[in-house]
């Protein structure tokens, strides 16, 4: 179990140590999310009202940042078609090293850089003049919520990584998985304005369910279309999606990478 | 003691029509400090057939053990033993070289002063000290593969598997990898070898397996294999034909076999013995007897002569893919 941990953290630290060598990964990945940022607030957040008046900036950075932690699977699932197309699995495959250890290590190195995507993000969003209202305590519990749902996108990220053949499909592919998760929701647009079918899918969307409890955490407008589950409960439909999601796919996972044959 | 042996070994890709029996029953033994070179074209299941003798893919039936230890129910305790150096070099490109073993040391269980003393004796002995604090993507192909040996020699394994280590490499540094590898085996690492090259196979193995479509078409040393095929031989094209009782009269006398001769092409072949040195005298006595020659050279058997007379057909090349990665 110590070593499992060990060799989890030396692989993160690997990871990790690979970021600054390639930053026109982080540096694109920052410079896209303050677009969606810039886009929204200053070009279609005019025309988008909210039903119960509000900022509009301050109803779309949680947004913005449920849609980054989202597409931060995209990043996963590269660093790990990345790995298993070099040869570099192969390596550790043949090491006497915990064999869960290599997946482990990639969730929780993802984890770390989706936190310092997070400051950025933060940051950028301050400059737009978004506040939380509440307390310290809200804000952690938000940042948390946040983090948490990470690490469940990092689990579909690792399966998909290790299920396409090369980086190039994988990103196109969690494109296909994360584009509708993150536009069919709250994030961006109250959910009021959606045809009925669509407003069910955004209303228990998991994306709109963090965006949903962070904005709620955090004192931000927070229209819901009607009463229910979703709208009352955000913060635990977000622990329910993430422990779902987590249940489901980092068993796939690891049983993926477990029957490699190439 | 033999530390690797191998049964029936068989791995099938695909499903219904288009299976590929890429391993179709190979048996293996390799005596403890010795080397085997698994002798075979692209895509005949020397790949395979080590990656599962290194723990990395399941045979569908057969069995193995390496070290005494059985690669599938024992397979964390192969990986302790064994190094494993791949045709596509495994090491990380956006890391330092050192970072790379290091790394590799730390997950081999040492702690972290031994693993930086271990990836500094390392690079020390595979010359990369200089290039230690570079990202190996600056590296050259011959660097590169040094540095893949190296992380495989990490956990100073009794038992190493290299798969093609000088394929793609210039001549320079296919010679200074052989040079390492004699090194290795001289202290007593068990190696198995895979090569596309019988010249390779000849210099570093000390027995060889011709495979072919995943089976093991013959085996023995470099020796009596080439005895199969035939060794060196010298080949000339005289200027005219009434030259030619001439020429196979000096070839008999120069050469080490009957000789044969093609009179439509002028070409006559006879085996030989002693290289280039027989060489430069045939074409001396040649030159003395005033015989004008077209063509002459000196022919070494290669794997595709080695096929040709094990199988009958040459070493045709399968499409990529199953011996991929």
């Amino acid at each position: 179990m110590t070593q499992a941990l060990g060799d989890t953290l030396l692989i993160a630290g690997r990871n990790l140590r690979r970021v600054p060598r390639i930053p026109e990964l982080a540096i694109f990945a920052i410079l896209q999310s303050i677009m969606f940022v810039l886009l929204f607030a200053f070009v279609f957040g005019g025309a988008i009202p909210l039903p119960d008046g509000g900022s509009y900036r301050e109803f779309l950075m949680p947004g913005i940042f449920a849609q980054n932690i989202a597409f931060a699977s995209v990043i996963t699932a590269i660093g790990m078609t990345d790995d298993l197309n070099k040869g570099i699995l192969d390596r550790f495959r043949s090491l006497p090293m915990a064999r869960s250890a290599v997946i482990a290590g990639r969730t929780v190195s993802d984890l770390v850089y989706n936190a310092g995507i997070l400051v950025v993000l933060m940051a950028s969003g301050f400059v737009v003049d978004w506040r939380v209202h509440t307390g310290i305590g809200e804000f952690l519990a938000g940042v948390g919520l946040l983090l948490l749902f990470a690490f469940a996108m990092a689990w579909i990220g690792v399966w998909l990584g290790l299920n396409v053949p090369t980086v190039e499909v994988g990103q196109q592919v969690s494109f296909l998985v994360v584009f509708p998760i993150t536009f069919l929701s709250n994030a961006f647009v109250p959910p009021q304005t959606l045809p009925p079918l669509l407003r069910t899918f955004a209303e228990w969307n998991p994306v709109s369910a963090l965006t949903a409890a962070t904005r709620q955490l955090w004192g931000n407008p927070n229209p819901f279309a009607a009463p229910g589950f979703p709208a009352e409960h955000p913060i635990e439909l977000t622990i329910i999606w993430t422990a779902v999601l987590i249940l489901i796919f980092a068993p796939l996972a690891i049983r993926k990478y477990q029957s490699i044959s190439r | 003691m033999n530390a690797i042996v191998a049964e029936g070994l068989v791995k099938i890709y695909g499903k219904g029509k288009a299976q590929v029996r890429a391993v179709d029953g190979v048996d293996l033994a390799v005596a403890q400090g010795t080397v085997l070179g698994l002798l075979g074209p692209n895509g005949a299941g020397k790949t395979t057939t080590v990656r599962m003798l290194a723990t990395l893919l399941r045979p569908d039936s057969g069995r193995a053990s390496v070290g005494g230890h059985d690669v599938v129910r024992d397979a964390q305790a192969v990986r302790s033993i064994i190094g494993l150096s791949g045709q596509y070099a495994a090491v990380d490109e956006n890391l330092t070289g050192r970072e790379n073993l290091v790394l590799f040391a730390r997950l081999y269980r040492l702690g972290a002063a031994d693993a930086r003393r271990r990836a500094d004796t390392l690079l020390e002995q595979f010359g990369l000290t200089d290039a230690a604090d570079r990202v190996v993507k600056t590296y050259s192909g011959g660097m590169r593969r040094r540095l893949d040996l190296a992380s495989a020699l990490i956990g100073t394994p009794r038992i190493l598997f290299m798969d093609e280590p000088t394929t793609g490499l210039d001549p320079r540094s296919r010679l200074g990898m052989w040079d390492v590898i004699r090194g290795l085996v001289k202290e007593g690492t068990t190696l198995l070898l895979t090569t596309q090259y019988l010249e390779e196979a000849d210099e570093l193995a000390d027995r060889i397996a011709v495979v072919d479509h995943g089976r093991i078409i013959a085996r023995g040393t470099a020796d009596e294999l080439k005895k199969q095929v035939g060794g060196e031989r010298i080949e000339v094209v005289v200027d005219q034909r009434d030259a030619i009782d001439h020429a196979v009269a000096i070839l008999r006398r120069d050469a080490d076999g009957e000789p044969t001769v093609d009179r439509h092409t002028r070409r006559i072949t006879s085996p030989v013995n002693g290289g280039a040195q027989r060489l430069i005298q045939v074409v001396r006595d040649f030159d003395e007897a005033g015989i004008k020659i077209d063509d002459i050279a000196l022919r070494r058997p290669t794997l595709d002569d080695v096929f040709l007379a094990l199988t009958g057909h040459a070493a045709v090349e399968k499409p990529a893919g199953e011996e991929a990665a």
